[in-house]
């Protein structure tokens, strides 16, 4: 292998080795727990690596029969992921530590996980589209269900395992049909072929993409095939869960972002209305269903199938800035949902971790820090400036004006307004109820997570975060431009 | 001095994050620090009046950064919005003075709330981009919000809720507006866009947009129910900023957006905004005329005074507009005092049932005078504050329309009738009940936190000049501009 295809394919040899060699490690280290924590902080080493060899690449760069692509909206997506999945391991150690199942086979799992969201971004082919999926969805199974003498954390992976298979299929069968249509995986032969005049009315396309944006509109979770999370996110261990709504639905947006704009610019008319269903349906459900929710996971699972249908909103503009509001919107997204998850992990008890909303009460008497932080997330959630969740809806909504969705943009704003009540709720049982029993003192690691989210989320109106970041998406949106250009 | 707005604007958030950092037990320290920062901040902000140059209808101490991306941090004041900042740092000080006793709960946080709704109040005033307008316009509800949740009274979940849902469906409106005109114009620069001619179908969707959002700030009938709720259940000082402060964001935002940047729109949609104008005057007269709760009578009152700004503003003349911006002021001044009033009776008493007072004149003198000074003003007594405001806007709206002035008038005769009637239920009479035979009269505190507002009320009532001499240039090149837009598409429309 010559050294500069080496060079493009760095990161994902350093997760695949890495977790090569941690399992090797975990195999022949005798203590399970010690050998757990090792391997643990071993694998943030090997996230850290891979996120530096990230940054030491440039230019665009397509391999492997034009089935691999390394990019600026690679590297955008693949940064943001290893960060989410750095954090979420970071919170997993004294959470698995105490249910004993702190054991070295988690973190080689993250790490081939992270290796298939890799590929996933990478993807520049429905092959290879499909092998991160699948690797990915392998290794999510298993630590969905890592809790396996919890009755709801098998049941979680199994669901998962079940539906996520379903949907697998779907998107095999949207993708054979591009192929018999086409002639070709590849994005870029799929893209020319896709541009024939005659090809925006032929049916097999149609049907070809409309069952592969199904099996991903499964995969971000988006209405109206999200019953699987609320089940998913509450049942799973909160860490995994943390992992799965932020890191894993960012590489299932980057697959609907290329895949809709680098395989198919030439029917764009036909999934930008599929997308503006997904999103309208997918804001709506999430702002409305989540009002009767009294358990905070499953709440914030609603929470996430909004925030996709605000995502989608930037998508469905079908332009540059759309593209880099989706980048915007799912970084800050990130952030807000990874502080979120340490806050729920850091509702703790004498008994063991509590979920129910209702324990948060009071909490501003008993942890004003601890109220304070988990406010600003939810009034980030909100979408309420100065916080970043706000500049992350106008970062989607801008594009989508300018693309003249109106409606879309209205009903957007409108349930944003309608989710608001639910984020308020829970700064209202926070600061306004009765104090309740105090949770047991944070972890530092948890409050280390908590304060980072918390930072990012003041601080991004800063020039300095939010207009770093801000510059960083619209350059990587810029590589797909040329496609809409014909 | 080109850096004084910013100053000013983010010293209360230097103050909040000192009281942040303090020992949560040190009440007393919270409380000192909040008055220092905001008695600072009056003082420095009374620089910019002294330095402001009345004869310029442009924008002054203008600064302007890069921030992100097109987006610009630019701040500065013109004559229509100079005063409502000094109105803000005027108000704060007092506020923090009439929570010093009543507020003993959480004066840690309280204080913290106070001092970045500060922050963002002033920054609504003084920014110089839509999109940093709107964040500190939407911002200043995560406050407010707080403030009255956690300190207001019985039904105070009820009515934060209500206060903080209702005003963002307003606003999130005014948010798609704001991108509308920024993929128009190409820019989010408030001074460009007021040279910014926007096609008149546009201007209308716009100018519906933006409505949306200051109409339930300002607020006008019919979506004037969250204000009567935020009233009574917030604490008083809160009353205050709502009545003294946050209510004028809606008039500032009709003059500073929907007047100069939406002209033709304006024009045609103003027989509608009198009509909802009037209906605030008389209908919610009436509805303060059977209230039984003290607060809920002077935020209706609120809303009826409310009515005379927007019916001034959208006539669109000079004394229409000066009068507007004049009678946001007294309101500043005379709601605010007249919830500090009840308030002073409230800490006492622990209600606010009008029927659980009477006679107090007997043993509160110096209360009962104070009171008496700002029931007149809320009336429109000659000689005080209120009485300019409205006259300028009622003889503006007469040149306009004869019938809504003559519609307009007869809610003086209303407010003179509900003020003049809580007036005698509480202060006259014979003083009754037992338990307000041993009612102190105003403390030297009280007395601190009163005694300017009255002399404000008089002065400006005899000698409004000072005030209007600042608005002049600026309302008088708003009304040039707004005139010469309606000849322009009268030109166009001609054959």
């Amino acid at each position: 292998m010559d050294s500069a295809l080496l060079h493009i394919v760095l990161p994902e040899l350093i997760l695949a080795l890495g977790a090569l060699t941690l399992l090797m490690i975990g195999v022949f280290t005798s203590n399970g727990e010690t050998a757990g924590r090792l391997v643990g902080w071993l694998a943030i080493g090997v996230f850290v690596a891979a996120i530096i060899a990230i940054f030491q690449q440039s230019g665009i760069s397509i391999v492997f029969e034009n089935a691999f692509v390394s990019d600026p909206l690679t590297r955008f997506f693949k940064i943001v992921i290893l960060v989410a999945a750095v954090l979420s391991l970071v919170m997993t150690f004294d959470d698995f530590g105490r249910a004993k199942l702190m054991l070295f086979e988690y973190p080689v799992l993250m790490l081939l996980a992270a290796l298939g969201m890799l590929m996933m971004v990478s993807a520049n082919d429905l092959i290879a589209l499909y092998l991160g999926l699948e690797l990915q969805n392998l290794a999510l199974y298993v630590i969905a269900a890592f809790k396996r003498d919890n009755i709801r954390s098998s049941e979680a992976g199994l669901k998962y395992f079940v539906l996520s298979a379903l949907a697998s299929g779907l998107l095999l069968y949207g993708a054979s049909l591009l192929y018999g249509v086409t002639g070709s995986t590849g994005y870029v032969a799929i893209a020319a072929a896709s541009r024939v005049p005659e090809m925006a009315s032929n049916i097999g396309l149609t049907v070809g993409l409309v069952f592969v944006l199904v099996g991903l509109a499964f995969k971000i979770a988006s209405v109206p095939f999200h019953m699987w999370t609320p089940d998913v996110y509450q049942g799973a261990p909160t860490p995994v869960t943390a992992f799965l709504a932020s890191a894993s639905k960012v590489a299932a947006m980057a697959l609907i972002v290329r895949f809709t704009q680098a395989a198919l610019p030439g029917i764009s008319g036909e999934w930008q209305q599929i997308i503006i269903f997904l999103s309208i349906a997918s804001m709506v459900l999430g702002a409305f269903a989540a009002i009767g929710q009294t358990n905070i996971k499953r709440l914030l699972a609603y929470s996430a199938i909004g925030h996709v249908g605000f995502a989608l909103v930037g998508l469905a503009a079908n332009n540059t800035e759309g593209t880099a509001g989706v980048l915007i919107y799912l970084a800050i997204y990130v952030a807000m949902t990874l502080g979120a998850f340490a806050c729920v992990l850091a509702m703790r008890r004498k008994g063991g971790n509590v979920e129910d909303i209702a324990d948060l009460s009071g909490l501003a008497k008993t942890d004003l820090t601890y109220a304070s932080v988990l406010a600003l997330l939810m009034f980030s959630l909100a979408g309420i400036p100065p916080l970043a969740g706000f500049w992350a809806k106008w970062y989607v909504f801008l594009p989508a004006i300018k693309a003249g969705l109106y409606p879309l943009a209205v009903i957007g704003v409108v349930t944003s307004v309608v989710g608001a009540f639910y984020y308020l709720r829970i700064v209202k049982v926070m600061f306004f109820d009765d104090a309740a029993e105090a949770f047991v003192p944070r972890e530092s690691k948890i409050s280390a997570v908590m304060a980072l989210s918390a930072i990012f989320v003041l601080a991004f109106v800063l020039p300095f975060i939010g207009g770093t970041l801000v510059d960083a998406a619209t350059a990587a949106a810029a590589v797909l431009a040329p496609a809409q250009a014909l | 001095m080109s850096n004084i707005l910013s100053v000013i604007t983010f010293l209360p958030l230097a103050g909040a994050l000192l009281i942040a950092t303090l020992n949560a037990d040190a009440k007393g320290n919270a409380r000192w620090i909040a008055l220092w920062t905001t008695l600072v901040t009056f003082f420095v902000s009374l620089l910019i009046w002294w330095n402001f140059d009345t004869t310029t209808a442009g924008f002054q101490f203008v600064e302007e950064h890069a921030w992100l991306g097109p987006l610009k941090y630019k701040m500065g004041v013109d004559g229509i919005s100079m005063l409502f900042v000094i109105l803000t740092t005027f108000l704060m000080p007092l506020c923090i003075l009439a929570s010093w006793v009543s507020i003993q709960d959480r004066v840690k946080e309280y204080m913290i709330a106070f001092l970045v709704l500060e922050t963002l109040m002033l920054g609504v005033f003084s920014a110089l981009d839509l999109v940093l307008f709107y964040i500190f316009f939407e911002g200043g509800l995560i406050p407010m919000f707080l403030i009255i949740g956690v300190w207001g009274g019985k039904r105070r979940v009820y009515a934060s809720f209500k206060f903080f849902l209702y005003t963002l469906l307003g606003s999130v409106l005014m948010l798609l507006a704001m991108m509308a005109m920024y993929w128009h114009a190409g820019t989010t620069d408030i001074p460009t866009l007021l040279q910014t001619k926007f096609p008149p179908e546009m201007q209308l969707w716009l100018w519906i947009a933006f409505f949306a959002s200051f109409a339930v700030k300002m607020p006008m009938w019919p979506v004037h129910t969250w204000l009567p709720d935020a009233h009574v259940e917030a604490p008083t000082a809160g009353s205050v900023i709502l009545a003294g402060i946050l209510l004028k964001m809606g008039g500032y935002g009709f003059l500073r957006f929907s007047l100069p940047m939406f002209p033709n729109a304006s024009a045609d949609l103003a027989p509608f905004i009198f009509t909802l104008s009037i209906v605030a005057i008389i209908y919610t007269s009436l509805v303060a005329l059977v209230q039984e709760d003290m607060k809920k009578l002077i935020a209706y009152s609120s809303v009826a005074h409310m009515g005379y700004v927007t019916m001034g503003i959208f006539t669109a003349s000079q004394q229409g507009v000066d009068g507007a911006i004049f009678q946001m002021l007294s309101h500043g001044l005379v709601s605010s005092a007249l919830f500090l009033c009840v308030g002073v009776i409230y800490d006492r008493m622990h209600t606010r049932e009008i029927a659980a007072y009477g006679g107090l004149a007997e043993r509160m003198p110096k209360y009962a005078a104070a009171f008496m000074v700002f029931t007149m003003a809320n009336v429109g007594l000659p000689g005080t504050t209120g009485f300019i405001g409205e006259f300028l806007t009622l003889l503006a709206a007469f040149k306009a329309n004869t019938w809504v002035a003559i519609l307009a008038t007869t809610g003086i005769i209303l407010s003179a009738a509900y003020a003049l009637y809580l007036y005698r239920r509480i202060i006259f009479g014979v003083l009754e009940k037992a338990n307000l035979r041993s009612i102190l009269d105003l403390s030297p505190r009280e007395v601190a936190i009163l005694a300017p507002l009255v002399l404000l009320t008089i002065f400006y009532g005899f000698y409004p000049a000072p005030v209007l001499d600042v608005t002049a240039t600026s309302v008088k090149n708003l009304v040039q501009n707004y005139q010469s837009a309606q000849h322009t598409a009268a030109a166009l429309l001609a054959p």
